[in-house]
């Protein structure tokens, strides 16, 4: 019946509304009600299914899952704001820098620990480039090398825990935001071993793309190194360390260790005498409007669920990716290759709130496993931002990075860690038990 | 053209200080979660709980208020996230139009609409005094209501949005107005260079 095909129409026409640039929200609110009238009109659809909608958006209020996302988000912030994050790459740096590749192996350091802390790709991919990027061209690193560690090491908060994007993954899935983070934790680890792995290898075989740093730099006296170390580097790893901890011991809810964290963060702070009333007001402005974002993003995509439902949309796709050929195979197949070529125009939380509770039933009734499953989503999402020409990571870095470094730099920048995140792909595929084994 | 004026320019000023409103409230909501956890681990060792519903949902209270009241503001300064794929790469002109079009097709029916279907729910909270079902919970109704405010502000502000884009249409004064160019005081930093509150 002509019912069937609504449902397909109304999945392409939101996407083409989407592209068009109008906020996404309300684009598919908008779009939703649209389809709506359409379907009531010829006799598919009622009305009265959008009365749920005010419960849907109470459901949304009383979420307590995302309840930890701004707790992230603000905790990030405070960090990057205050400076905290700048000061802990310049020790990094200062400890490793003698040896050529030291100051990259710093930034994927700082990277995969300031990550953790944020979890907003975009937000780390702009503080590491505008504070790593100068002083490494500097020191005469190569533009390539160094902008191609940024982004990967910028957007390997995907999948390195606590980040906001897992948290809201786990919603949308289903499963519990801990299983998820320890999930990730060891195929992010091993992301950030290998792209140490590639620096250390680069600076040995050239090392004039990575030299040392100039011995003025780095001889330092031991006392002082020791005490910046105490006091720089220490405290931020203890915090992430305690947030982490606290989650994976199940003594916390994420929620609670966001809200311990982002405390934290403001005493870490205050302990720098970095704490003023700007780093706290702009950090509460900017929670407030990404969350806000991300909250609304939900509603939008309550009401297109609401009418897409209604149109048996859920069914279609469903029976579509359960009839696959090759079932289990073919699901993943396709499931990476949409979620990989949607990264390169969709943010993060559209494809979550949009694509992924689509993916998630035919993958839970295949029997695939839903943490195993998010955490390769997760990374697929992570390469698709990074891949040329359209990755969200290279805009951002393009912004802050200067006009020496051409965007033809940085795409070639990204190859060589394009192929580790493939490695690192098909290692998950092939071993599950790197996801799913710390996980009960 | 006076009046409209005025109303546009009145209702960015409610739209900021709203947003700057429940920009406090984070920090409120960070201490009550804080608070939350603290008194909920210590409870385990001493057997007391000193947690209640009560502080519970004043959490999630708080940040209901924070998104819904903020979603205005967040609206005025162009934080509501977009696929600038196209979008980006178009002249201010053409990005008017589809913020036009965008406001009256999209945004505007939306919140009529859910202002529409929210009124016979939230009457009904009122109407029986819509407690929490936990004891100690806070009252319903009131959060509920805030549904209301929300979509009201968010459609005020949606309104002088629309204002603003076809002024940029008329080729008139504009210039001033492209969405999130009004940052007081700074407080935009760098949290979105390229794309408007991405990821």
């Amino acid at each position: 019946m002509e019912g069937s095909i609504l449902a397909p129409l109304m999945f392409a026409a939101v996407f083409l509304i989407i592209f068009c640039g109008y906020p996404v929200a309300f684009a598919l609110g908008g779009a939703s009600l649209i389809f709506a009238f359409i379907g009531v009109q010829l006799g598919f659809f009622d009305w009265s299914l959008l009365s749920a909608m005010p419960l849907r958006i109470f459901g949304v209020m009383s979420n307590s899952v995302l309840l930890a996302v701004p707790f992230f988000i603000f905790m990030g912030l405070v960090l990057e704001r205050a400076r905290l994050a700048e000061d802990l790459l310049t020790t990094i740096g200062t400890l490793f820098g003698r040896r050529a590749g030291g100051l990259a192996l710093a930034v994927v350091l700082v990277g995969a620990m300031l990550a953790a802390a944020t979890g907003v790709v975009g937000a780390s991919v702009v503080a590491m480039g505008s504070i790593s990027l100068p002083v490494m061209l500097r020191y005469r690193y190569s533009a390539q090398l160094s902008s191609g560690v940024i982004l990967a090491s910028g957007t390997l908060g995907q999948i390195i825990p606590p980040s906001i994007v897992l948290v809201v993954l786990a919603d949308q899935l289903g499963i519990s935001v801990g299983d998820l983070f320890i999930g990730g934790l060891i195929p992010g680890l091993m992301l950030a071993g290998m792209y140490a792995l590639y620096v250390g290898g680069v600076a040995t075989v050239k090392p004039s793309l990575a030299p040392a740093l100039p011995p003025e730099m780095t001889d330092v006296p031991l006392g002082v190194l020791v005490r910046r170390v105490l006091l720089v580097l220490l405290p931020p790893l203890l915090l992430i360390l305690i947030v982490l901890g606290s989650i994976f011991a199940g003594v916390a809810t994420p929620t609670e260790a966001g809200a311990i964290g982002s405390v934290g963060a403001i005493l870490l702070a205050a302990a720098r005498g970095r704490l003023d009333l700007a780093v706290v007001r702009e950090s509460c402005t900017a929670t407030t409007k990404l969350s806000t974002m991300v909250m609304f993003l939900l509603i939008g995509s309550t009401a297109f669920a609401l009418v897409f439902r209604g149109l048996y949309g859920d069914v279609w796709i469903e029976n579509l990716l359960t009839n696959l050929p090759g079932g289990k195979v073919g699901l993943l197949l396709v499931a990476n290759l949409a979620i990989f070529v949607l990264g390169f125009f969709l943010d993060f939380f559209e494809i979550a709130f949009i694509i992924i509770p689509l993916l998630a039933p035919a993958a839970s009734l295949l029997g695939i496993d839903l943490v195993w499953f998010g955490v390769m989503i997760g990374m697929n999402l992570q390469t698709s931002f990074l891949t040329p020409p359209f990755g969200f990571a290279l805009f951002y870095l393009r912004g802050v990075a200067p006009a020496s470094v051409k965007t033809t730099d940085l795409y070639k920048a990204v190859i060589p860690f394009i192929v580790i995140q493939l490695i690192g792909l098909l290692a998950i595929i092939q071993w599950p038990e790197l996801v799913t084994g710390l996980v009960d | 053209m006076r009046f409209i004026d005025l109303f546009v320019r009145f209702i960015d000023w409610t739209t900021s200080r709203m947003g700057r409103f429940v920009s406090w409230l984070v920090l409120v909501m960070i201490l009550i979660g804080a608070y939350n956890a603290i008194v909920r681990y210590l409870g385990r060792f001493t057997g007391t709980s000193l947690s209640s519903n009560l502080y519970l949902e004043l959490q999630w209270y708080l940040f209901s208020l924070i998104f819904l009241l903020g979603a205005g503001y967040a609206l005025k300064e162009n934080a509501h996230v977009r696929v600038d794929v196209v979008y980006g790469r178009l002249e201010r002109r053409a990005q008017a139009w589809i913020n036009v079009i965008g406001s009256v097709f999209m945004l505007i029916p939306f919140c009529v609409f859910v202002l529409w279907v929210s009124w016979p729910a939230i009457r009904n909270s009122w109407a029986i005094r819509e407690l929490s079902p936990d004891p100690g919970g806070l009252p319903r109704y009131p959060l509920k209501s805030v549904i209301l405010v929300c979509f009201v502000l968010l459609l005020a502000q949606g309104v002088a949005e629309l204002v603003k884009e076809v002024r940029v249409l008329r080729g008139g004064d504009g210039g001033t107005t492209g969405a999130s160019d009004e940052t007081d005081e700074g407080e935009e930093g760098h949290d979105a260079p390229a794309r408007p509150g991405g990821v």
